[in-house]
């Protein structure tokens, strides 16, 4: 049984192939239209996450399977007090795969051990992300033609975003990408990804704290938004959540072929004058995600060679 | 110096950090045990300086190496058969550990669900990291 657990699950060469698929979806949607048919995803969201699991609804509907699930823990049997095992033990009797939002990290972990179909983990707290990861990873290829040879500049919160650290971990299995991680001191990323990730691999990357100085070395920027629900305390949320926004003079220094990225949803991080610039690929990626999740499902059901 | 009886059969924990004896009686499950234990504490090593020993009377199977090389791989088990030394068993970091230590990321989700097993992978064998196998949070000793 193949699970999406985290973005490290794919070797390389698969992430090449669910990439090469989610590029044929995208040039051809409609050619996959019934590829699911008779299908169904579980989508299994123990907290709000409109954009995820809508985008996860959407590829499922586009491929030609049905959805069902529920949207927060409240209206779950989660809310009686059922575990995760027993409740992925029992959609795996009602669907063919699943995807799972839990607020706390590994508990798709505990699923996919427990369960009789695919587990993708649509993200669980501050831990991983996968799905959003593979979004990211085809938007760049998409734009750039490849995944080698640029530099990313990660700017915001780099501490909590864990969208941030999975598309670091992913990334640095390509050659030369440089990483400029750009975020206060108080949100900068964890030692781990320092220590054990970037030195420990040899890769080439710098901190620092003004996006202004570095944004003409930039190839893709990463916004990231400054999240109210991973602080413990407003007023730290209220003194931080203004320090990096991207506006037009800061997008003057950009090169003329950069791109700028996001997860989304924005608060104000991203200037909304920006949207119109060719640049911005923020819509353009919520668009891929939905590709990419088409391709992962199909791949996870092993449909992935029938088309 | 006080004198405790030799073994005529089990095994001997020797070179045990002094003072950690107790922890590892009580990790170990020790207290369950019929046979005979004993604790030293602070016995002289010319090594390293003063350690505690621990004694058991007993079979090998008493005793569960993976959570003794989790909590210090440079214990000495001694292996005793008619009052000798028969075999020196050397430790290990274990690759996987089960319900020896908890889970201290109150966001994992072993914090909520009490029925699951804590098991934590040894992921960096140099640095000696180990990390909680749902929500890899890295454990500090």
């Amino acid at each position: 049984m193949k699970h999406l657990l985290s973005p490290l699950d794919l070797s390389v060469a698969e992430l090449d192939d669910l990439l090469n698929l989610a590029q044929r979806i995208a040039a051809d949607p409609k050619k996959f239209s019934h590829c699911c048919d008779g299908k169904k995803l579980a989508t299994l969201f123990y907290e709000p996450s409109t954009r995820t699991r809508l985008s996860f609804e959407a590829a499922m509907l586009n491929l030609g399977g049905s959805v069902l699930g529920f949207s927060s823990a409240d209206s779950s049997s989660a809310a009686k007090g059922e575990s995760v095992s027993d409740t992925i033990r029992v959609i795996s009797c009602y669907a063919e795969i699943c995807a799972m939002r839990h607020p706390k990290e590994g508990a798709p972990t505990v699923a996919a051990s427990k369960s009789g179909i695919p587990v993708i983990n649509a993200g669980d707290g501050g831990h991983q992300h996968p799905t959003q990861t593979l979004t990211d990873l085809m938007t760049i290829r998409e734009l750039r033609g490849s995944l080698d040879n640029f530099t990313i500049g990660l700017c915001g919160d780099l501490k909590f975003g864990r969208t941030v650290h999975s598309l670091i971990h992913s990334l640095i299995r390509y050659k030369n990408v440089k990483f400029i991680l750009i975020s206060p001191k108080e949100l900068c990323v964890p030692d781990y990804i320092r220590e054990d990730v970037l030195k420990a691999n040899n890769i080439d990357f710098e901190e620092v704290e003004r996006l202004e100085d570095v944004m003409p070395q930039l190839d893709i920027l990463y916004m990231t938004r400054v999240q109210k629900e991973r602080f413990f305390n407003e007023d730290d949320y209220l003194r931080m959540k203004n320090f990096y926004i991207l506006d037009k003079p800061k997008m003057e220094l950009a090169k003329k072929d950069m791109y700028v990225l996001h997860p989304l949803p924005r608060v104000n991080e991203i200037s909304v004058e920006i949207d119109d610039d060719p640049r911005a690929a923020y819509f353009k990626q919520a668009q891929y995600g939905v590709y990419v999740r088409m391709a992962l499902i199909l791949t996870l059901l092993g449909l992935d060679k029938t088309v | 110096m006080l004198n405790i009886g030799g073994l005529n059969e089990g095994i001997v924990l020797d070179h045990i950090e002094a003072g950690k004896s107790m922890m590892i009686y009580n990790n170990l499950g020790l207290d369950k045990l019929d046979c005979c234990v004993a604790i030293i504490k602070n016995a002289r090593s010319n090594k390293m300086g003063k350690k505690d020993i621990i004694k058991i009377e007993g079979g090998l199977d008493l005793v569960d190496l993976d959570v003794l090389g989790f909590i210090d791989h440079n214990i000495t088990v001694n292996i005793i058969k008619d009052g000798k030394i028969v075999e020196k068993k050397s430790l290990s970091l274990p690759k996987k550990i089960t319900n020896v230590i908890k889970c201290k990321n109150p966001r994992c989700i072993t914090s909520i669900e009490q029925e699951l097993d804590n098991i934590f992978i040894l992921t960096d064998e140099d640095k000696q990291v180990y990390r909680c196998m749902y929500c890899e949070e890295k454990y500090n000793r």
